[in-house]
């Protein structure tokens, strides 16, 4: 009867399970905890979605709480704006981040300033749950990293996990937010595991985590990119540089707190994305991270981001991706 | 190797015949298309007479033969990507297995100077249209974006974003028409396709501007998952021209025949300055929507088998040898022509090329920036300073 694949256990006890298990799960759980959220988009229905994440879900709910809609990502975002208008708390998703570009209109016209054209009388408390990034061999339009469109946009809260752990605690919170959530998940990162037992609730969806601690340097990551960190890390140790990790979780809020709290403690700061460098997401921590810290300092904000090139086809993926190699290379230009 | 050189010979019987259902289709604007899908050829391989074949003539023994040549070469490729998919060559395929009527059927109705605006679904239609399969399967295997050039083959890229290329359709189309050269561009879009925003805009563009374009939307009667119940309330999708004031057509998919016969008139049509026409092909996917899926999830398989016995080849087939007109020579001739395909796509596919990671910085503008070069010349030296790296 379980609607969960394998790997997760219902019992508490602690097993292993995917970032699309974790998210399953959370999806499950919210819809048995509040009957107005309701799930719909390309293939969510009975196939689970492509990524798998609803799998199990319509038998357990029905047509009435999940469902296939006809394929229109505008029509998706449009008619859920008017679904949470009325009261519920639609969960809708784009089947890949470049196909959520039909949607833009109505993410940016309306779900981002609805509740400010209306003195905050129209809240809209719905998610739209994005797979993005690349380092999966996909064909063009299926690993773009497109959170800076959203994090321009006034009104609009963007988050992604980067583990089991978060995927589940942050899916929970963006749909109990009556905010409307952009919940950006890294594609690369559905089949990696984590011990869990859940439910589990990790820190406040809005926070970042120092999930490795260091004294030389603060690399700054998120969603796909927080593994580059790790592993940066770990090689930057075997080399005697002591490296804190900074999962932000949150791209919008920013956390000054916890972000700065670690740059004054290393004194140096880089951010690691994989979306283009050029405007992208890493311009804002940059400037933010230098306005607020400048005097603690020893170096400029480093970006290593993906170039300012097209998403490149799978042949020539890897050498467009952040590396643990091309970071560490990257703090290396710094004089020490 | 180019197959399209093979044009059927007897377009203008089927231009005559296209201009003879001229003033049919005129009327057809403003009226809904038949229910039961238009048809020329049941499925035993029976010519069929009346109401059902809409007015349109049967294409002669010899352009009907050159359709079959075609199709038999199509699938013997698409199924020899498929394996080659599986074996990991190539990223993706999505294959268009069952589908040859539609794809080979419509295109066969272009001129070279016409143009072709295909999706990820319409390899085959690209493959008929003479574009060499290495170059054609570069977008699968991952080597480039898109591999061919398309102003060569006057095809534009296999597209991906649903329905977008259907604008690019009707853009084409009216921009020859402004500079009044006869050409004519057909763009294919899938049935889950219809429902996007883009779709009903280009249809919509096309009919007020009167553009030289033809839609033909392949009902493979799934969206990955997704049946077309869930996409439409219309009888038929072509029903949906009616209301942009065009000609709509249902036409049976899997007969090669009939979408030769209503392609070919529509492009006469469109050539002659008269608009656009939505043509619905009734056919089925047989394989997965790509590698990657899992149809047994979501359609039962006894589904799958009624339309294997609706295949469109075996159903021109039989035609062809009720007339006599496969002898062993023909047969042998397109079974040598399409291993022969089989073998040299093989050999493509099997043989790695080399890619220039530098390439990642080409392209991108046609002013060359300073910015952009830095970050190549960074790359160079990342990769000159990796063990056997590059220099
Ligand atoms: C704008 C957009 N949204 C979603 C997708 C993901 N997607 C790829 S194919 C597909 C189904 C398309 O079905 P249909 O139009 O019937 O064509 P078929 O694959 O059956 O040939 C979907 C949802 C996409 N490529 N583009
Ligand atoms: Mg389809």
């Amino acid at each position: 009867m379980s609607a969960l694949p394998a790997s997760v256990v219902e019992d508490g006890t602690t097993t292993a399970v995917t970032m699309a298990g974790a998210l399953n799960a959370a999806l499950r759980d919210a819809m048995e905890a509040d009957a107005d959220v309701v799930v719909f988009g390309e293939d969510v229905g009975p196939l689970g979605g492509v990524f798998r994440v609803t799998d199990g879900l319509h038998d357990r709910f029905g047509e009435k709480r999940i469902w296939d809609s006809p394929l229109a990502e505008a029509g998706i975002v449009g008619t859920a704006v008017g679904m949470a208008m009325y009261g519920l708390r639609p969960v809708v998703e784009m089947q890949f981040d470049a196909f959520s570009y039909p949607a833009f209109e109505q993410v940016v016209s309306h779900v981002a300033k609805m509740r400010n054209r209306t003195r905050g009388v129209v809240s809209l408390p719905l998610v739209i749950r994005i797979p993005y990034a690349g380092d999966i061999g996909g064909v063009e339009h299926h690993s773009d990293s497109s959170e800076a469109y959203w994090t321009a946009t006034p009104g609009l809260t963007v988050v992604t996990p980067s583990n089991p752990a978060d995927a589940y605690s942050m899916l929970r919170a963006a749909i109990a937010s009556d905010d409307p959530v952009v919940f950006m998940e890294p594609k690369s990162r559905y089949w990696s595991k984590q011990s869990l037992s859940l439910p589990v609730e990790t820190a406040p969806m809005d926070r970042a985590v120092v999930l490795r601690e260091g004294t030389d340097v603060t690399l700054i990551a998120y969603g796909p990119t927080v593994r580059t960190a790790l592993a940066a890390a770990d090689a930057g140790a075997a080399e005697g540089l002591s490296i804190e990790v900074v999962d932000l979780r949150s791209l919008s809020p920013f956390d000054d707190e916890t972000v700065g709290a670690s740059v004054r403690k290393t004194g140096r700061a880089a951010i690691i994305h994989e979306a283009a460098q050029f405007g992208g997401y890493g311009a804002e921590v940059a400037a933010r991270v230098t306005e607020r810290n400048f005097f603690h300092l020893a170096a400029p904000v480093l970006r290593i981001a993906g170039f300012d090139v097209p998403y490149p086809s799978p042949k020539l993926e890897e050498y467009f991706l952040p590396t643990p190699e091309r970071v560490l290379n990257a703090l290396a230009s710094w004089e020490w | 190797m180019c197959i399209f050189s093979d044009a059927p010979s007897a377009r203008s019987t089927v231009s005559h015949d296209g201009h003879m259902t001229l003033n049919v289709e005129r009327a057809d604007s403003r009226t809904l298309p038949s229910l039961k899908p238009l048809r020329l050829l049941d499925n035993a391989g029976h010519a069929v007479s009346g109401a059902e074949t809409g007015g349109f003539a049967l294409p002669d023994l010899e352009t009907l033969l050159g359709l079959y040549r075609r199709m038999v070469i199509a699938r013997r490729f698409d199924v020899q990507v498929t394996a080659l998919t599986r074996q990991g060559r190539l990223a993706t395929f999505p294959s268009a297995l069952g589908q040859e009527a539609c794809e080979i059927g419509a295109v066969s109705a272009l001129r070279r100077e016409d143009w072709l605006f295909p999706t990820y679904r319409d390899t085959i239609a690209l493959l008929t249209r003479g574009v060499d399969p290495a170059e054609l399967l570069a977008q699968f295997r991952g080597d480039w974006h898109s591999g061919f050039d398309q102003k060569a083959h006057r095809c534009a890229s296999q597209s991906t974003p649903l329905a977008t290329q259907a604008l690019h359709a009707v853009g084409l189309a009216h921009a020859a028409r402004l500079r009044r050269d006869p050409i004519v561009a057909l763009t294919f879009l899938g049935d889950g396709s219809t429902s996007e925003g883009d779709a009903h805009e280009a249809f919509n563009f096309a009919a007020v501007w009167q553009t030289p374009t033809v839609f033909v939307v392949q009902n493979n009667q799934f969206a990955i998952s997704v049946p077309l119940s869930k996409q439409t309330r219309a009888r038929t999708i072509a029903d949906k021209a009616v209301g942009y004031g065009m000609p709509g057509y249902h036409v049976d998919g899997n007969d090669v025949a009939a979408m030769y016969a209503v392609t070919s008139a529509a492009v006469d049509r469109a050539r002659a300055g008269d608009g656009p026409t939505l043509i619905e092909g009734l056919t089925y996917r047989i394989e997965a929507h790509t590698n990657s899926d899992d149809p047994t999830r979501y359609r039962d398989k006894r589904d799958v088998e009624h339309w294997k016995r609706r295949d469109p080849i075996e159903r021109l087939e039989r035609y062809l040898v009720s007339e006599g007109a496969l002898t062993e020579d023909v047969r042998a001739e397109i079974t040598a022509a399409a291993e022969e395909l089989a073998a040299t796509t093989r050999d493509a596919m099997n043989t790695e090329v080399e890619h220039d990671p530098l390439e990642l910085f080409r392209h991108v503008y046609g002013t060359p920036r300073a910015a952009l070069a830095e970050q190549r010349d960074a790359l160079a030296a990342e990769l000159a300073g990796r063990p056997g790296g590059a220099e």
